[in-house]
């Protein structure tokens, strides 16, 4: 199982080192769609083969990796990318733990300002409360 | 509800939400089975149609394939056929066999339109509108439930084609 790899890339011909390279690269970060875990690299399904033979061509027509993935996020989502891009999905995903924080902070404070007679808090904007409850 | 959201998109999820929904449906040229006439993707426009992946390997579009047969026959809407990864005679065998729903079958032997679709698997089945657009698909065997609570009701909504 280990030698899957070399034995699904190699099937490809490459022009360079560099090529290989390259295509090695780019082929780790794409997911095969079918196959559970598994990067484009690995798989030998022939979803995988077809799109690593589609990501060959488009590196030989001269197109960027960010033009290679942006084409495949534009057909199979995000979800074909091991490192997702910033959607806005993402961006709540990935801040949604310092929003709850943030939030969490703000009704601890509004709640106890409330507990605090407003006429005491003479220093605005650095309540402290007397007492823990 | 964060939660849920987390873990939709942590899990590997068997439907991969196409982006291609409300979008122009990838330009194509392909032959049609048999008498490889060249047809262009444009030629389809002016009227709603259904694009059904589907192969003869796929056990998957022999379970919908009553369904798909029984939608083309009440003329709800043109079932146009991509026979993905197949091979002529196979794809030929299995139509006889089972029936030819399809307005036209055309063979994409490759899989590069299919690439081009995001099809991962067959059958998925497209609704395209009267302009080319990409309104639903449908990954895996279409149901009788599917079809009528999700692609009827569309396709209902759908510009009818100008007699």
């Amino acid at each position: 199982m280990l030698s899957m790899p070399a034995i699904a890339i190699d099937v490809l011909d490459f022009q360079s080192p560099q090529e290989a390279e390259r295509f090695r690269a780019l082929a780790a970060e794409i997911r095969c769609l079918v196959c559970q875990n598994q990067s484009l690299a690995d798989s030998s399904a022939p979803l995988a083969q077809d799109l690593r033979a589609e990501v060959l061509e488009q590196m030989r027509a001269g197109r960027t990796d960010q033009e290679i993935r942006d084409y495949l996020v534009a057909r199979y989502s995000d979800f074909i990318l091991y490192r997702p891009t910033m959607s806005v999905t993402n961006l709540l995903l990935w801040f949604a733990p310092l929003l709850m924080v943030i939030s969490g902070l703000w009704l601890l404070i509004r709640k106890l300002r409330q507990a605090t007679p407003s006429e005491n808090s003479t220093v605005s904007g650095h309540d402290m409360p007397d007492s823990e409850d | 509800m964060l939660l849920v959201i987390g873990l939709k998109h942590s899990e590997f999820k068997e439907i991969i939400p196409s982006p291609l929904i409300g979008q122009k449906a990838p330009a194509f040229e392909l032959p049609t089975l048999n008498d490889h006439r060249m047809v262009n993707s444009s030629s389809l426009r002016g009227k709603p149609y259904l694009l059904n992946i589907w192969a003869s390997w796929c056990p998957g579009c022999r379970v919908e394939h009553e369904l798909i047969m029984s939608i083309a026959d009440q003329d709800i809407i043109p079932v146009y056929g991509l026979s993905y990864k197949d091979a002529e005679h196979d794809a030929n065998r299995w139509l006889e066999r089972f029936g030819n729903p399809y307005t036209e079958v055309l063979v994409d032997e490759a899989g590069k339109v299919g690439i081009d679709y995001g099809v991962y698997g067959a059958p998925e089945t497209f609704v395209i509108d009267s302009k080319g657009v990409i309104r639903h698909k449908h990954v895996g065997p279409l149901d009788v439930k599917t079809w009528k609570k999700e692609l009827l009701p569309l396709i209902m909504t759908l510009d009818q084609p100008q007699s």
